[in-house]
């Protein structure tokens, strides 16, 4: 095991600290004993992922059970000191398998000047670990960072006038290597530990310690290895499904086979409770609409939500998967120009070279390789809810909410689930295992089945976007427009819907709900661009939420094909085309990098030269969410008799600012290439007009190992500029890259996403 | 509840109580406590749930614990001991050669497949030492993941086989090594 691992490793025992008694419950304990006892005693098991059941209700007594958490502004909050010379830094941003905890450390660690050995951390807690936010949009460098480094540094200097002290000499005359401080100007020395070992700063955190510079960073910009992957190889890691409360029972939640439309819900016609008579141990829950069962076992709970007789009533309203883009397109729409500059119309008009094209992207859904869990221990005052949230706290009022109860009463505990890629059913599970338990009156472990999970999902919504682009004879674009249509993100969980009859409601509008700049044109120069985005009434169709690279790969999709076509249209290579229209040199940089990679050469079209049954094409392509910049390059082969497309090559780069860990960043590289190949070619949420028809990993495949394309993966480092994020940004450029490629193998563009066979063939016939 | 049932896991006998229609997987996580298999789907679409029978993959998410009576049942947990068993080593090493291979490709994002990669790479090995590119990804391919790993899982199992076959050449000359010492002493 790693010296850096979480400090589940570390056994508060060893360090003199009795924190799990026999029977599951913790003593009462407030913060200082989590530090001292490195933060481990909510996580005090060997094995299972057991954990007290009375926790909450003991460290709700301690300083920082009230809202909104630790005080942000005392150092003690952000960091501890033990007396063995190690740290403990409390981090708000929760680790997805991208390796941003470890990251993290490293930025510790480089302003404490210890070594990765010496730094660890605690879970995220509602009682223990600061609210920085949610960890999406790639924000856990970009947005978690400043705070962590600027305390570690302040720990740093305060440290460093206690050694001065001990000492007997100026703080100038002070080095520090792995904690160890010595001076210049004698012989002595002492260690962080002997200094302050688990004992409190006391002072308020003012971010104005100075930064250690760039220049001098020692771990920062290299790759330690992750902390995580040793247990989770060996099967040691506790993942959110392994967590059990003693004295708990088993629930399943039993709803429709996939969802209706969002703002109608699902209501219960008849149900026969008598129905799992013969499930001994087995009963039902309900309130409102909102039907669970619990059990001892977790197999009758199982066979008890499938055995239940229940009938509901859905109303047909959904327009169905076939008929989506002409019910979006029909309907009256809030419309919004997010850009507007120049005359698109006067421009358009008289250009050399125009291009225009109407696009469709499907829903997707965010399909958790492990279903969504939560386990919820409710009693009459108080709650404890363990999941898998993006955001503890945000988790905290939801779930309150559902319970009734005030936030300061809920303590919100996150355990690593499977990768997640957005708002997945986090929330929802969280609030339906505080529902049962509530309900059962005891601790009970929710495991959502996989239909559950495919059925009831926050997809990534549905698009459409069109575009008209025009160059002028030497191939400088001089105007752009595009206008898209979707709706926007859900803003009340299902399980709300149904308990609370909360009626359905969508998020205010955000720049990650609307029409992109940064992927619709916003890469190259152009005098004249218009943007509108028409957002659809959400209700009449499915729940939707962020999807990693919300929104992007559509945009991406239709945006960059309409550049190729006017390339194509003035004659010229479309990666020479690209870099006639850029002057930023961070998207010149990513756009290089890609085609350096794939060692790109300009030739003719691959249509024009081939009328083989198989025809190979690449293309390339630029794009990102909110912030970094990324590029990519596609190899694919295309099967006109079939239809069949085979991606066999992806190439990826990323200008995310200064790299904390290049090797995590290419690692997210490659996962974002292989998961937009599979986005691209296989995956489309499927529904008829009463409800959602993707329910498993037959009715929504997902890439397979035999599909796989290699991948070679690029981050490009740039020590003078912030850390912007990485956990999605090269996912439009990617699927740019596909929709392209396929151009450039075929000469016809696909219109809508994803190239299954029949589509290809539909598109190739029709050319 | 009638009788209890015995069925051998990881090489040791346990008497669980299950009913005998109870789905493996249920049964090793919540009475054996084994965090390997994991739940994924409960309809072998999967392979988060994989398992060895008697030295072969099973997704023990639809296998009924009384069809195993009888039989080995082998976890991620128990994979180094069924390693070091079958390649006549002495003690058994901290992880199977696949899963040091994992580590050293840093091949996992959030890992939760990873049962049923190392589960099913393994029993790869174990048939075809020396596998290729074709081979890896066909054997696989019952296996999701959704992060994307799977270009780093192939070079981990290639990276895996070399050291196996670099562990058995060595120990193969060991033995020869060995049983000419004892031909000798026997002269």
């Amino acid at each position: 095991m790693s010296s850096a691992t979480l400090k589940a490793a570390k056994t508060p025992r060893a360090r003199g600290d009795v924190v799990r008694e026999t029977s599951g419950k913790f003593s009462a304990i407030d913060r200082r004993d989590f530090l001292k006892a490195g933060g481990a005693l909510v996580i005090g098991f060997s094995m299972r992922g057991l954990v007290g059941s009375a926790a909450h209700a003991a460290a709700a007594q301690g300083p920082f059970g009230a809202i909104p958490g630790p005080d942000p502004k005392a150092i003690d909050t952000w960091l501890a000191i033990h007396g063995d010379n190690t740290a403990t830094v409390y981090i708000g941003y929760v680790e997805l398998g991208q390796g941003s905890t470890t990251s993290l450390l490293q930025i510790s660690a480089e302003e404490l000047d210890l070594d990765m050995s010496q730094v660890s951390t605690v879970r995220l807690d509602t009682n223990l670990t600061p609210n920085q936010g949610g960890t999406y949009s790639s924000s856990s460098i970009a947005r978690g960072s400043p705070a962590i480094r600027t305390a570690a540094a302040e720990a740093r200097q305060a440290l460093l006038q206690m050694a001065a002290m001990k000492l007997g000499v100026p703080v100038g005359s002070l080095e520090v290597s792995k904690g160890v401080v010595s001076s210049k100007i004698n012989d002595k020395t002492v260690t962080y530990g002997q200094l302050i070992g688990d004992k409190r700063f006391n002072l308020k955190f003012t971010g104005t310690a100075p930064l250690k510079p760039v220049a001098d960073y020692k771990l920062v910009g290299t790759s330690p290895t992750r902390n995580d992957i040793p247990d989770k190889v060996s099967g040691k890691y506790v993942y959110l499904q392994h967590v059990r409360l003693p004295g708990m029972l088993h629930g399943r939640v039993v709803r429709p086979r996939g969802q209706g439309a969002y703002g109608a819900g699902a209501k219960v016609a008849t149900l026969d409770e008598s129905s799992i008579a013969h499930i001994a141990g087995a009963r039902v829950v309900r309130k409102g609409d909102f039907v669970g069962v619990v059990a001892e076992n977790e197999w009758d709970a199982v066979r008890a939500a499938r055995d239940l007789k229940i009938t509901w009533d859905m109303p047909a309203t959904l327009p169905g998967s076939d008929h989506l883009y002409e019910a979006m397109r029909a309907e009256t729409t809030n419309d919004h120009v997010v850009l507007q500059r120049g005359d698109v119309d006067a421009v358009l008009g008289g250009a050399a070279h125009a291009a225009s094209g109407k696009y469709h992207a499907p829903y997707q859904m965010h399909a958790c390789f492990g279903p969504n869990g939560s386990v919820a221990d409710v009693t009459k005052d108080s709650a404890l809810v363990i999941c898998s949230t993006q955001d503890v706290y945000a988790t905290r009022n939801t779930v309150a909410g559902v319970l009734g109860m005030p936030p300061d009463k809920v303590r919100v505990q996150y355990y690593e689930g499977s990768g997640t890629y957005g708002h997945s059913c986090y929330d929802d599970v969280a609030q339906a295992g505080a529902i049962l338990s509530q309900l059962a009156g005891r601790p009970v472990r929710l495991q959502f089945m996989r239909w559950d999970e495919h059925g009831w999902d926050n997809y990534g919504p549905a698009h459409v976007g069109e575009v008209r682009a025009a160059a002028d004879a030497i191939g400088k674009i001089v105007a752009y427009e595009y206008h898209g249509w979707h709706h926007n993100w859900c803003a009340v969980e299902t399980s709300a819907q149904l308990a609370l009859g909360t009626p359905a409601a969508e998020w205010r509008l955000g720049a990650a709900q609307q029409v992109n700049p940064s992927d619709c044109g916003g890469m190259y120069d152009i005098a004249n661009v218009r943007l509108v985005n028409h957002q659809v009434p959400g209700l009449k169709y499915l729940k939707g939420a962020w999807l990693r690279s919300p929104l992007d790969l559509s945009f991406s999709f239709a945006s960059e094909q309409t550049i190729d076509e006017l390339a194509r249209r003035a004659g010229v290579d479309a990666y020479e085309f690209r870099r006639r229209n850029i002057t930023n040199e961070r998207w010149r940089g990513v756009l290089d990098a890609a085609a350096k990679a794939a060692n790109w050469q300009a030739r003719p079209p691959a249509a024009n030269v081939s009328s083989a049954k198989i025809v190979s094409g690449r293309g390339i392509g630029l794009g990102t969410h909110l912030t970094s910049y990324g590029g990519a390059v596609a190899e694919l082969e295309v099967n006109r008799e079939t239809g069949q497309v085979r991606v066999t090559h992806m190439y990826g780069a990323i200008d995310a600012g200064l790299a904390v860990n290049p090797a995590f960043i290419e690692n997210q590289i490659s996962g974002q290439l292989v998961q937009t190949v599979s986005r691209m070619l296989l995956e489309e949420v499927t529904f008829n007009t009463t409800n959602v028809t993707s329910l498993d990993w037959n009715s929504y495949p997902i890439l397979r190992f035999e599909e796989c394309p290699e991948v070679t993966a690029f981050c490009v480092q740039r020590t003078d500029q912030r850390s912007t994020g990485a956990g999605e940004e090269v996912m439009a450029a990617a699927a740019g890259a596909i929709a392209c490629a396929f151009f450039d193998a075929t000469g016809v563009h696909m219109t809508v996403f994803p190239l299954t066979p029949e589509r290809v063939l539909a598109a190739l016939r029709a050319s | 509840m009638a009788g209890k049932l015995r069925i051998h896991v990881n090489g040791r006998a346990h008497d669980v109580t299950s009913a005998p229609d109870t789905p493996l997987l249920y049964v090793l996580m919540n009475e054996l406590q084994l965090q390997g298999p994991r739940f994924g789907c409960g309809l072998a679409q999967c392979g988060s749930c994989s398992v060895l029978l008697d030295g072969a993959e099973i997704r023990s998410c639809v296998t009924p614990v009384s069809a195993v009576k009888g039989k080995q049942v082998t976890t991620l947990e128990g994979l180094p001991a069924w390693y070091a068993k079958q390649k006549r080593l002495a003690k058994a090493p901290a992880l199977h050669p696949v899963q040091q291979a994992i580590i050293e490709e840093q091949a996992v994002q959030c890992g939760y497949c990873f049962n049923g990669m190392i589960v099913q790479a393994a029993y790869l090995l174990s048939q075809n030492p020396q596998p290729n590119d074709a081979q890896i990804r066909e054997s696989m391919n019952g296996h999701l993941c959704r992060c994307g790993s799977y270009p780093r899982v192939i070079k981990a199992i290639k990276r895996a086989s070399q050291a196996m076959s670099a562990a058995t050449e060595a120990r193969v000359e060991e033995e020869a090594l060995l049983s000419s010492v004892q031909a000798g002493m026997a002269r």
